[in-house]
This record gives structure tokens, C-alpha cells and sequence, in this order.
């Protein structure tokens, strides 16, 4: 039987064990008091990082608002895999309704739960909308840019795997280039997906002006959960994209789900930041700068790239993008003075 | 308080004396007038407890009524037309849902050709989306049927749609009684929902549902109907106890009792039927009028009970199910049972085409005489149709068929064009 060692000391990140920091500093999750809010025995593959995330999300969510929290879900993986009916995995107030919608309904919500408020209700409700990236960079567009710009009292979370992954892994405005999937083929001369102009969500939240934009992958759960949390303390549109390997869709290994996130980020191609009322305010440094074949190698959507012929061109090609994303949010550390 | 207003203005009054908790709002003729209306009742602060929210499109309207009404909120919205047609899937969802939103549909065409007047196809391509179709006759039913709305939709945790036509209804200045706060709150308790997002109380709303109930649910979608069958005479009675007046039900019969030939229809048009049928009985013809205040759920058994007697029913519709006919008349036809009376089918007024007292009296004597077709079209030029259709066999690229007709029917009114310039 095979097995690999683990070192329990270093981890390569700047992880570091709960007991080491102040109880306010731990994780929402090292909390006893963790709600649980997306409990065990969903349906998620091993290794899904969208299962995690929200996890994560929801938790420190449900632990900023004093557990005072509906949540919106648009139609996609976590919803079909988190309720199997007559299971549910949500233990808070959970609604699905369509999977272009997710936004207005959480509009619908947060008004609802404004006018219970003056009626004398409880005024302490807070509302998550959340989805994958299908859901909010496709089909979802339009509803999620109007909630942004009502500026209505609703945090959206998106779970960016790159695909839609619940239909059997297709090609969405979030994939990119180069990228396999059932409708960017790996045939022709230019296998995969094409190299467009890209949709940046994050950029285009910031262009609506919103109090709070924010970037995150599962690789730092604990800068996950800071960013949820410090959403939940403002009011108005919010909204934070977080980025899940996904490993069905990426045909990548289940326990490098956390390794692929983090090299997403410290290759440059998924810069993590925060920025509020349209301003960049915070960027996570690349600790250590990586060549995008680190991060390309482990999956399989990728493969073609790498065969007989490696396809170098088109390598340099994401390279260049992920050295403009390091100049653009200035992603390197400052050399020690 | 009797007054004179706008069909539009006096829906929004009512509805805002319906105390709406959420109101989204986007702009399609006809509709417009009644969420402008609203947004002032708010803004104003004569609406209080209201939020009214300007969406960014019918879908979004129709998803922000959904999540409104989830947590707990009397919500309500309006369209039309391509509107409706927009918001299409979310209209599906909140009937799947069991969601009691009330929704005006200002009854309009859809295109392509792109027409803003008034027929009924909006409607009825939701027919079997799950909401209940109320159809207005004139500005005080639309009113009325706003207030009955509610009532219903949330007894039964079911939407409403009040349809009332397009222009006809929402642009005409009519009296009305326009009911007083005490008499709505007396006859509209306040909402109570049957399910509700709330954290003292978790529950998952809208899970993936198997083959393994799927057709109980949505069994539980069509016995839902079947009581608002049962309730929608009582609503009425009721209301007629608080505002002294009969708005809704199932159906209205007007001269039918003895009647030979019974006129369908549904909505405004219902008048001008009347007055028709009122010269027609002044010369001793038989006939009598049937107008569907209920459309879905179908009052099966109502309809069926006023059609026994007759020898023949026009049913006079202002929709068409391309490529079978009438859809109005194909409902009919489930009510008639063994009755073997002849059934005619009148598609009149498509994108609000005039539906005039001449042309019925031409289409109801042909019916009697046994000379209409099961399926017509009231006032249809034939010889613009025929003009298109021949030069479709003429030409292979006959062009946009639309712009043809528009242009044949200038080339054929050619000189009274010319004078006209």
C-alpha cells in the first residue's frame, strides 16, 4: 500500500496552527461554536474546493451576523450537491430558485427583511447570495450587476471553478484560455479554450463602485474567512470572488486542490486582493514567484500543452498574462530595505 | 369613493390599500402607468412600509418578488407582453415554489411583429405555469380583483395574475369606487405565510426534487387550483358583503339563461359582446354571453352548466395557438361533455385589431345561419394574405413577410396614401 509522508511543521504557506495565535486570531473553524452551516455528508466530489469554500464562507458568515442569516443559492454544484432532498445540508435559512437569479432574490430578501425591520421585526438579518461562476458571470450577469448597482444590502459570493462543472464540465466566460472542457475541445490547432478578452469579475464589481470587493482562493482560509468577515461588518452591495479547483473538471489529483489554489496565486494568475468603493486597498504578495507550468502541469485540461510537441507559445502566452496581473497589483514583495 | 381616473392609476391605488410590503418595478407599455403610480404612493410617503425597488429587467422583477415573498413579505409586480415572456422561467418558479405574489399582466402582443396593443397571447402562454389567471372587464373589476388577488393567493400559497387588457382597460379614464382602507383591511387579513427564510427557524427552500415526487408535486400544484375553484365564489360573496359590489368569481353569464347561442370571451371585450347581444335579442334572436372571470384554474363545471342548454357557443378570442386555432375554444371544448352544440372559434383583435359591433353582428348571424367555419378570423384581409402568399410562390427571397403585408396594405390604399401626404 502506498502512502505519503506528511510533515506536520511546514506546509509552505504562512499557515500556522490555531493554538500558536490569540483566540480572536483563530479560525472561525477552529471555533467550538462553528456552525456547521453546510454540515457533512453532502454530495460533493473528494477534493471539491467550491464544498470548502463555502464551508469557510458561510461559517464565518453566519459567525460575524450572530447567526442572524439567509442565503441565496443559484442552481449549479453546491446546490444540487448540498440538497439531495430529504437531506439538506444547510442548517440556515436556504432558498434556490433559479440559476440566473440568484441576486435579484437576495434583493427580494434584503427588502423584505428592511421592512420586517421597521415593522418592529428582527433587524439583525443579514443575506448571502451565492454561486458558481456560470451562475455569476454568465446567466447571472444581469441581475448581479443590478443588485450592485441599487447598492442593494447583499453580499455575493462567487465560487469560480472555471467551468460549468454540475452539467459535465463546459466552457464558461471564467474559463481560461487554452483550457480543456467538453466545449473547448483539445483538438485542432488551438486546443482548448480561446484566448478572448477575458471577464473579470472582480474589476467589473469594483467598476459598479460597491463598499467591498474581494478576492480569495482556499489555499489561505484563514484570509478567506477575514474577508467575509470584514464584509459582513459593512452594509450595502458586496461582493467576493474565491477561487476552487475543481477536481473533476480540471482532471487534477483531489488533494491538490489546495496546492493548485495556492499556486494560482503565487504564479500570479489569480491575483488576491481587496478593494473598496472601486479602490484596491489590499494585496496578498507572492511569497515566492512560480513559473505558470507549476501550476498548468498538475491538470489534465492543460495536458495538451505538455505532450510529445509542448505547445511553448501558447505557455508564454498565459505566462505573459499572469506577469501583467504582477505588474498590474504590484504582486511581488518588496525587496527587504 | 366614487371617482374618475385612469384604469392604471385606480389598479395601483388598490393595490397600495393592500398594504405591499416589496414592489419591483420595470417599464412596459401598457403596464407603466401602475408601478409609476406606485413608486409616487412611496416615495410620497402616502404608501408606507413599502419598499419599491426599480429592477433592471422583467426577470429581475419576478426574482426580487420571489425572494420578497420567501421571507415573508406581501410583494407584488406588474408587466406585459415581451415582459412576461422575459420573466418567464422565474414565473414558473415562484408558482413551483408556492410563492403568493400578485402580478398585473396589462394584456398586450408579442412579436415578432413587435406590437404594443392589446391582445391576449401574453397571458396565455403562461396559462399552465401554475398561477391563477383572473381576467378584468372593465376598471372597476381590475380594481376589485387586486384586492381578491391577494386574498386568494395567500390563502392558498399560490401566485395571481390579474390579466386586464392593454390600453383598453389600463389607459381609459372610468368612474370607480374606489374602496376605503377600512373595507380592504377588513376583507385582507394581514400575510401569514405558510413558509418562510427565517433563522429562528431554518428550513431549505427549493431543493432538487426526483422522479420519486416530482408528480406529487406538482399534483399538489393542480389540487391547489382545484380548491380556488371552490374558493374563488365565496371571495366574491364575501366580497360583495364588505364593498357592496359583484367583481370576480368564475364566471359572469349575461342573457344566457334561455339562451340559444352563447358568446366565450374574456376581458374588455365582454362589452362590446354585450351591447351586441343586447340588438340581437331586441330582434328576437336567442343568444347570450359566458365571460371567463377565472381562466386558470378552468371553472370546468360553471362553464359546462351555462353551455347545457345551448345549440351553438362562439367562443370570440384574442389569442391564437398558431397551428391548431383557438386556445380559449379548445378550454371550452373540455366543458361541453356530452353537449354536441356546435363550437365556433373566433380569433378576433390580434395586436388590437378593433373588435366592432358590426363586424360581431356579421360573425354571431353567420354562426346562427350555419355558415361559419369552426375556426375564422374576424376582419382578416384576405386579399393582402393572398397577395403575400402568391408572391412567396413567385419569388424565393420574398423577404421579411411583416414589412410585405405592411407594404401591400399601403400599395392597396395606395391613392388614399397619396392624399393623405
Amino acid at each position: 500500500m502506498s502512502y505519503q509522508p506528511i510533515k506536520f511543521y511546514q506546509t509552505g504557506t504562512f499557515t500556522v496552527g490555531n493554538r500558536l495565535l490569540e483566540p480572536e486570531d483563530r479560525s472561525v473553524q477552529a471555533n467550538m461554536r462553528r456552525t456547521n452551516s453546510l454540515n457533512s455528508g453532502h454530495r460533493a466530489c473528494q477534493g471539491c474546493g467550491e464544498a470548502l469554500g463555502a464551508r469557510y464562507a458561510i461559517d464565518a458568515a453566519m459567525s460575524a451576523t450572530d447567526n442572524q442569516l439567509i442565503a441565496v443559492n443559484a442552481t449549479g454544484c453546491l446546490e444540487v450537491f448540498s440538497t439531495p432532498y430529504p437531506e439538506t445540508s444547510w442548517q440556515i435559512p436556504w432558498i434556490h430558485s433559479l440559476f440566473g437569479n440568484t441576486a435579484a432574490v437576495a434583493t427580494g430578501i434584503a427588502a423584505a427583511l428592511k421592512i420586517k425591520a421597521i415593522k418592529g421585526g428582527n433587524d439583525r438579518v443579514r443575506v448571502i447570495a451565492q454561486g458558481g461562476d456560470g451562475g455569476t458571470t454568465d446567466i447571472g450577469f444581469g441581475c448581479l450587476s443590478g443588485m450592485f448597482e441599487r447598492n442593494d444590502d447583499v453580499l455575493y459570493i462567487c465560487y469560480d471553478n472555471e467551468g460549468y462543472m454540475n452539467t459535465g464540465v463546459q466552457r464558461s466566460s471564467a474559463t481560461p484560455p487554452a483550457a480543456r472542457t467538453a466545449t473547448t475541445m483539445a483538438v485542432g490547432e488551438q486546443p482548448g479554450n480561446v484566448f478572448g478578452q477575458g471577464k473579470n469579475l472582480p474589476l467589473i464589481a469594483m467598476a459598479h463602485g460597491i463598499p467591498y470587493v474581494a478576492t480569495a482562493t482556499v489555499a489561505d482560509l484563514h484570509d478567506l474567512e477575514a474577508k467575509v468577515t470584514r464584509a459582513m461588518q459593512i452594509h450595502g452591495a458586496r461582493y467576493i470572488h474565491i477561487f476552487v479547483p475543481c477536481p473533476l473538471g480540471w482532471g487534477s489529483a483531489s488533494n491538490d486542490t489546495i496546492r493548485l489554489a495556492r499556486l494560482a496565486k503565487e504564479t500570479g494568475l489569480f491575483p488576491v486582493f481587496e478593494a473598496e468603493h472601486g479602490e484596491v486597498t489590499a494585496v496578498s504578495k507572492i511569497r515566492r514567484p512560480l513559473p505558470v507550468d507549476d501550476y498548468l502541469k498538475l491538470q489534465r485540461r492543460f495536458a495538451h500543452l505538455f505532450g510529445a510537441r509542448p505547445r511553448t507559445d501558447v505557455i508564454a502566452r498565459i505566462q505573459a498574462q499572469a506577469d501583467r496581473n504582477i505588474r498590474k497589483y504590484q504582486l511581488l514583495q518588496e525587496a527587504p530595505q | 369613493m366614487l371617482k374618475q381616473t385612469e384604469g392604471s392609476r385606480a389598479v395601483a391605488e388598490a393595490v397600495a390599500l393592500c398594504r405591499p410590503e416589496v414592489i419591483c418595478a420595470y417599464p412596459i407599455s401598457p403596464q407603466t402607468h401602475i408601478v409609476e403610480a406606485l413608486g409616487e404612493q412611496v416615495k410620497s410617503g402616502a404608501l408606507v412600509n413599502c419598499e419599491f425597488i426599480n429592477v433592471e429587467s422583467e426577470f429581475a422583477a419576478m426574482s426580487v418578488a420571489i425572494g420578497a415573498s420567501a421571507a415573508g413579505a406581501r410583494a407584488y409586480t406588474a408587466t406585459a407582453s415581451q415582459g412576461l415572456l422575459f420573466m418567464a422561467e422565474a414565473v414558473f418558479n415562484a408558482a413551483g415554489l408556492g410563492l403568493p405574489i400578485v402580478m398585473t399582466v396589462a394584456n398586450r402582443a408579442i412579436g415578432a411583429p413587435i406590437n404594443i396593443w392589446n391582445d391576449h397571447t401574453d397571458a396565455m402562454s403562461q396559462r399552465d405555469c401554475g398561477w391563477i389567471q383572473l381576467f378584468a372587464e372593465n376598471n372597476q373589476e381590475a380594481l376589485d380583483l387586486h384586492i381578491q388577488a391577494f386574498r386568494l393567493a395567500e390563502e392558498l400559497s399560490v401566485p395571481v395574475m390579474v390579466c386586464m387588457d392593454g390600453f383598453i382597460l389600463t389607459h381609459a379614464y372610468e368612474r370607480v369606487d374606489m374602496p376605503t382602507q377600512e373595507q380592504v383591511d377588513t376583507y385582507l387579513p394581514p400575510y401569514a405565510p405558510r413558509q418562510i427564510l427565517d433563522p429562528a427557524e431554518p428550513v431549505s427552500i427549493g431543493a432538487m426534487v426526483g422522479p420519486e415526487a416530482f408528480m406529487e408535486v406538482r399534483y399538489l400544484a393542480h389540487a391547489k387550483q382545484m380548491q380556488a375553484i371552490e374558493l374563488i365564489p365565496g371571495y366574491a360573496e364575501e366580497f360583495r358583503g364588505v364593498f357592496g359590489r359583484d367583481s370576480g368569481g368564475l364566471i359572469h353569464t349575461y342573457r344566457a339563461d334561455d339562451a340559444e347561442t352563447i358568446v366565450v370571451a374574456l376581458g374588455s371585450v365582454l362589452g362590446t359582446v354585450k351591447d351586441t347581444v343586447d340588438e340581437m335579442r331586441e330582434r328576437g334572436i336567442s343568444i347570450g354571453v359566458l365571460g371567463i372571470a377565472c381562466f386558470r384554474p378552468w371553472p370546468l363545471l360553471a362553464v359546462r352548466a351555462v353551455l347545457a342548454g345551448a345549440k351553438r357557443v362562439v367562443v370570440l378570442e384574442k389569442s391564437l395557438a398558431v397551428g391548431l386555432g383557438g386556445i380559449v375554444s379548445a378550454n371550452v371544448e373540455t366543458s361541453l361533455a356530452a353537449n354536441t352544440c356546435e363550437l365556433y372559434a373566433v380569433i378576433a383583435g390580434l395586436g388590437g385589431r378593433p373588435i366592432t359591433r358590426a363586424s360581431l353582428h356579421r360573425v354571431f348571424g353567420e354562426a346562427i345561419a350555419g355558415k361559419l367555419a369552426h375556426l375564422s378570423f374576424l376582419d382578416l384581409d384576405h386579399t393582402i394574405v393572398d397577395r403575400v402568399l402568391a408572391r412567396e410562390q413567385q419569388t424565393r427571397r420574398s423577404g421579411p413577410i411583416a414589412e410585405a403585408v405592411l407594404r401591400d396594405i399601403a400599395a392597396v390604399s395606395g391613392l388614399r396614401a397619396k392624399d393623405q401626404t
